[in-house]
């Protein structure tokens, strides 16, 4: 049993009631946390962030607003983050989601990725990966397709991983950067009428 | 020209522009930055082709764009096989400036605005696209600015920039530029601010005297494209 769901479990029962608490625990939860430290503090707030998010995640499993991991998270399962993690994330099947109030320091690696809050990082992403308006992502990002909405603020690179299609042997490429040292850039077509060029 | 012209009519009436005086407000600016619905127009930008013709057929290729990521550039840039490399250069300079035009000139603001924005090894871009964002900047920040971007980029490599032609005005709008293809850009325009300063050719000359050549284009509502090569 991972340590957010026992906390799940311990605030709903100790929460006052709401309709959108009103939610069958989840069977299993294959989200482990490799040691460090784990900080859990405020469970009424705790409470108040989960009943936000929760027509958000639909069943996945969550770390709240008020929560703070250390270390290294790996999961199973899709993961919603509205707390802080530092560290690492690996969910490479599943899709995970950092919520406005999450605060990632880490290198994160999933299936698919959506950015509503902050992530100070590398971010592998093998499906895609959204960063909505308000998100601030300061990382390098490789990806297959990427959505970034107006407002967003991004710093770091972007590059597009083209996925091989199943049972197509792949080929070899040669290095990129091999390609590009070896053909000086092409010098720019000549311009028309109107134009004015300065050469040194 | 003509099919342009169609175009704007069958379009119809552009959008009210800002009027008014000038903001000098940079945050408030960028705090109406605009979406994708409040494009003003469509344009021919004979720089940007002139630009992508420098790599267009050697992918993989680093290019930065200092106008803060926007799908419709990640996904001209990421299409041609290269790799986008993004800064919002302007809020940026708006965090650490903030209207403080005299701290343009401290050398260790300068310094710590560089390595906040501009902090890359020598030597590590093929093309950066630098918009209209120098204009904002005094002349002690923006000649540092070019050196450090003369820096960043590799020899052969072009930086696309954009200044205000027209000397007699006192305001200048703000815009911020999306790719639509090669030849075709979508222009936002969001305010207007005072010039910091206008840019005639021989300016222009002086400014980019480190870079092998440069190119200037002309466009119709006073914008000179700016294409050096360094």
């Amino acid at each position: 049993m991972s340590v957010w769901n026992k906390q799940r479990r311990e605030e709903e029962t100790s929460a006052p009631f709401t309709g959108n608490s009103l939610r069958p625990a989840p069977q299993a939860l294959p989200v482990e946390i490799k040691k460090e430290t784990t900080t859990l503090s405020n469970m009424s707030s705790m409470t108040v962030g989960r009943t936000e998010v929760d027509g958000a995640r639909g069943g996945s499993a969550s770390i709240g607003k008020a929560v703070k991991i250390v270390g290294q998270i790996t999961s199973r399962e899709d993961l919603y983050v509205d707390g802080d993690v530092e560290g690492s994330l690996e969910l490479l099947e599943h899709k995970l989601t950092i919520g406005p109030n999450g605060n990632i320091r880490a290198g994160v690696k999933a299936r698919e990725v959506v950015a509503l809050g902050a992530i100070q990082g590398n971010v592998e992403a093998t499906d895609r990966i959204e960063i909505r308006k308000d998100a601030k992502l300061v990382g390098d990002i490789k990806t297959a397709r990427i959505v970034i909405e107006d407002g967003a603020y991004f710093k770091g690179s972007i590059d597009i991983v083209k996925t091989e299609p199943k049972g197509v042997p792949a080929v070899p490429i040669p290095p990129r950067h091999q390609a590009a040292a070896a053909t000086p850039m092409a010098a720019p077509v000549p311009i028309q009428a109107g134009a004015a060029e300065v050469k040194r | 020209m003509l099919s342009d012209r169609l175009k704007s009519i069958l379009r119809g009436p552009s959008p009210p522009r800002a009027v008014g005086p000038p903001e000098t407000d940079l945050g408030r600016l960028l705090a109406v930055r605009p979406g994708k619905n409040e494009m003003l127009r469509t344009r021919t930008s004979r720089g940007l082709e002139q630009f992508v013709a420098g790599f267009r057929d050697l992918p993989g290729l680093a290019i930065l764009d200092l106008g803060g990521a926007n799908q419709e550039n990640v996904n001209f840039i990421t299409s041609l096989g290269h790799k986008f490399y993004s800064e919002d250069f302007l809020r940026i300079f708006q965090e650490i400036f903030a209207g403080d035009l005299a701290d343009q000139s401290n050398p260790s603001r300068i310094d710590y605005f560089l390595g906040q924005v501009l902090d890359y090894p020598d030597e590590q871009f093929d093309g950066v696209l630098a918009w209209d964002l120098l204009e904002y900047m005094e002349p002690a920040l923006l000649s540092a600015t070019i050196d450090r971007l003369a820096r960043i980029l590799k020899p052969k490599g072009y930086l696309l920039a954009f200044f205000h032609a027209d000397e007699r005005l006192d305001s200048v709008p703000c815009y911020s530029f999306r790719i639509e293809n090669v030849r075709n850009l979508q222009v936002f325009e969001y305010g207007k601010r005072a010039p910091s300063h206008l840019f005639n050719n021989r300016r222009l000359e002086k400014l980019f005297l480190k870079f092998e050549s440069v190119k200037f284009f002309l466009t119709r509502e006073s914008l000179r494209e700016v294409i050096v090569r360094k």
